[in-house]
């Protein structure tokens, strides 16, 4: 994959935003820097591992981490494969994605903390007094069910589908930068070889393109 | 002597080089390797890839999972540092903010700039690629030919390290015995575009990149390069056994510690260190060339980035190899009585033609390549194959409606899984979550493909940058450039023809194209997008139309070259830094001649 493209696949995670188009949110005319008092800056230390938050604070209160979990385990739960969202971090993830200083994050936090809140009320439709967290498991599904398709959702619920498909792209992101998600979708690379063969011969046989 | 400040650094030297990346580490190394004594200016810091480099990080290690940001935009692991679009305390400025008419422009203030993350492709331009004036009566002529280049292809070719195949097509032209290294074995996904692609009369030939598929030949290349010149061939030699070929694993972007794909800082620098004749200066950020009452060059003026002081270094000859933008800007802002509007500008052409490739993408989803066994295809970092361009006939005859060509840059695979892993697959599965999604994932995830297109952008008018009559300066007291943006039918139309191609490519596979953008001026990425921009000090036959001549030397001043993109007359679809560096290798070996003959 070219630079190019794989930019444009990583900030497919960030709401399909061209970076252009985020140069542009954050410079008009004088494209002057402001960029440079927050976040990593423009050199960080690029062999270390880093921790959630080492950069910036997380932000989340503890109810919201609570309700992000729940979410990220109804998205990906456990299963034959792989373990659930969030027993690899991905809250964290989240925390530190709606936290971050940056235009896309920015634009992403509200969009999340309302969907939080949407969810909370839409629970209590459900059951007076209790949050999305503390649903019965039936009441979370069924609350998922409504807005999980833009093409199956009630009109008015545009904004609720919109942050879940966005939540959802989160979660994924999370999960499958980690290793868990690396084994669960079964890649085996990023391992010096002595030599690169290619495509197994018996493979493109079989697919008739040899 | 290698590392100076402007302290430690000689009184004189023969050659200031402006610059580190692939023009500066080109000039650089020729003139060093042959005796000469050089000192380089660089804007950015001293970089380090064998210690720098986050070779096996994985995303799960980096903020965000390593996605791009405006302070490392291209991921958190890309090699840049200092560097993207935006650069704190260096702003520009541009005539619009709308899509048809802005230039972003990309800098990467570090040693060896943007070779350290670039994408490595490294094609040669064709024999049509240098008269395309005469061709189709548009655009520029160079003022040299394609013979006159190709000795020079072939010699970066062999220092550097570039795989390939010699496929006898039209104006993509083959390299002589030696030359090429073995390209990687395609993966299933280029079997299969391969295959489609045919059958819409599309063709793919093995790729061109500069990545080490096993060692360069130490006995032979060095003799080949400098011939006659036992202690180059020597240093040489050493340099390449301890460059390691590729272990098949990592992405280039990221820069190579093991020294297996080509950086100015791996390649290019380190043997000409080890002459002794390379002093490299960084932090230094040059904004004028110096003019001695003789109309020669005496030197150039930088700011001391540590300091802030404002400092003086003075050579015979004066290169600059800044990048396209940087150089005209260093001319632009070079004024006296002598030249009021900049230096070697008496052709007004300093910052006019700037070109960038013409770029439009498509991505889709195949069937045919889900549920395969786990492989690893990490390869060298993608592009086994690629698509030269194949329409010069029809084009030609006038059946297109656009004039220049494009190549495809395609792949697909099971790549490293990261943030972009399963997201947004609503167009695919309608929207789930759960197991089922899970499932999806696993089922969609390496049944990806894309396409980029990279093709010929026409020179004009109305693209050109100029110091701002704002009066904007940046944190040095800079003068900073402004730009002018503005794409013909023939590129956008070349772009909506990109993605037609695509669609059209996708649909033979199989698959689903996941949007094609047939409105060509939609289709085009905004200019600077490529981070191919080139001209802006155009090399010509005549010295009033142009900037410099064949030699990349100023006609104005005879003792200035400007050796990087700024010179290029066209824009080939072939990507730039090949040709950067082949003609900063002939235009360094005229400069040596002429210092011998004491003509400099």
């Amino acid at each position: 994959m070219d630079r190019r493209t794989s930019i444009k696949w990583m900030l497919a995670v960030s709401a399909a935003w061209p970076a252009w188009h985020a140069s542009r949110a954050q410079a008009p005319s004088a494209a002057a820097a402001t960029a440079g008092a927050a976040g990593y800056g423009t050199d960080p230390d690029l062999v270390t591992s880093h921790r959630r938050g080492e950069f910036w604070p997380l932000t989340l209160t503890a109810a919201q981490r609570r309700l992000a979990g729940v979410l990220s385990d109804l998205i990906i739960p456990a299963d034959a494969h792989s373990p659930s969202a969030s027993a690899v971090g991905v809250v964290d993830f989240i925390d530190e994605w709606v936290s971050a200083p940056y235009p896309a994050q920015q634009r992403d936090r509200p969009i999340v903390l309302d969907g939080f809140a949407w969810l909370d009320a839409a629970a209590g439709q459900r059951a007076a007094g209790k949050g999305f967290a503390e649903l019965e498991a039936s009441g979370q599904t069924a609350i998922c069910d409504s807005v999980c398709s833009a093409a199956r959702a009630a009109p008015a619920l545009e904004d609720a589908v919109r942050f879940f498909a966005r939540y959802r792209d989160l979660t994924a992101a999370a999960f499958y930068s980690s290793p868990a998600g690396r084994q669960d979708v079964g890649y085996i690379g990023n391992v010096p070889l002595t030599s690169f063969e290619g495509a197994p011969p018996e493979l493109l046989r079989k697919l008739n393109l040899i | 002597m290698p590392f100076v400040t402007p302290q430690s650094k000689q009184r004189t030297y023969d050659a200031i080089v402006v610059g580190s990346g692939a023009a500066g580490g080109q000039t650089a190394y020729t003139l060093c390797m042959e005796g000469a004594r050089v000192l380089m200016l660089e804007a950015g810091r001293r970089y380090r890839p064998e210690s720098e480099t986050p070779m096996f990080q994985t995303p799960d290690m980096a903020p965000l999972g390593g996605v791009g940001t405006p302070q490392k935009p291209f991921g958190f692991y890309d090699a840049t540092i200092d560097g993207g679009w935006q650069v704190p305390g260096e702003p520009y400025v541009r005539t619009t903010e709308e899509h048809g008419g802005r230039f972003d422009w990309w800098r990467a203030r570090m040693l060896g700039g943007r070779t350290n993350h670039w994408g490595r492709i490294s094609l040669r331009n064709g024999p049509y690629d240098f008269k395309p004036q005469s061709r189709d009566g548009l655009g520029f002529d160079w003022p040299i030919g394609y013979e006159d280049l190709a000795p020079y292809y072939d010699k970066v070719e062999l220092l550097i390290g570039v795989y390939g195949t010699s496929e006898g097509l039209e104006n993509t032209p083959n390299s002589p015995p030696g030359c090429l290294l073995p390209p990687p074995r395609p993966i299933v996904s280029d079997y299969l575009i391969a295959q489609r692609a045919r059958r819409v009369g599309v063709p793919t030939i093995p790729g061109h990149r500069a990545v080490l598929t096993r060692a360069l030949d130490h006995r032979s290349n060095p003799k080949r390069l400098h011939p006659g010149n036992a202690r180059a061939q020597q240093i040489l030699a050493a340099d390449m056994q301890s460059r390691a070929p590729c272990l098949w694993a990592t992405p280039c972007g990221r820069g190579c510690s093991i020294r297996a794909n080509y950086q100015s800082t791996t390649v290019h620098l380190p043997p000409a260190l080890a002459t002794g004749n390379l002093d490299i200066m960084t932090d230094a950020m040059v904004y004028e060339v110096t003019l001695g009452p003789d109309g020669r060059a005496s030197g150039v003026r930088f700011v001391d980035r540590t300091t802030g002081r404002h400092e003086q270094a003075s050579a015979r000859v004066v290169v600059l190899a800044a990048s396209a933008c940087e150089s005209a800007r260093i001319l632009l802002n070079s004024k006296s009585p002598k030249f009021p509007d900049g230096l070697a500008n008496s052709s007004g052409k300093v910052g006019r033609y700037l070109m960038d490739t013409v770029g439009s993408d498509v991505s889709g989803q195949v069937p045919l390549l889900e549920g395969l066994p786990p492989l690893n295809e990490d390869s060298a970092d993608g592009h086994q194959l690629y698509t030269p361009w194949w329409l010069y006939r029809e084009q030609l005859a006038g059946k297109l409606g656009f004039a220049r060509g494009y190549h495809i840059e395609f792949g697909g695979g099971k790549r490293m899984p990261g943030p972009g892993t399963g997201s947004g697959l609503e167009w695919l599965n309608g929207g789930n979550y759960g197991t089922k999604f899970k499932e999806d994932v696993r089922r969609y995830y390496g049944s990806f493909v894309y396409f980029s297109g990279r093709g010929e952008m026409i020179p004009n008018e109305n693209s050109y940058c100029e110091i701002d009559p704002g009066g904007l300066k940046d944190k040095w007291g800079i003068p900073v450039l402004r730009f002018h943006w503005q794409w013909s039918e023939h590129e956008t139309r070349q772009a909506a023809h990109m993605q037609r191609t695509f669609g059209e490519i996708i649909e033979a596979m199989g698959g689903k194209p996941e949007k094609i953008e047939t409105d060509g001026a939609r289709a085009i990425a905004p200019g600077g997008l490529i981070i191919h921009e080139v001209g802006g000090a155009i090399m010509g036959a005549d010295r009033r139309v142009s900037v410099t001549n064949q030699w990349c030397q100023t006609w104005d001043v005879p003792n200035l070259f400007i050796t990087d993109g700024a010179v290029f007359p066209s824009n080939a679809d072939k990507n730039p830094t090949l040709t950067i560096m082949a003609v900063a290798w002939r235009a360094a070996d005229h400069i040596l001649a002429s210092l011998r003959r004491k003509e400099l």
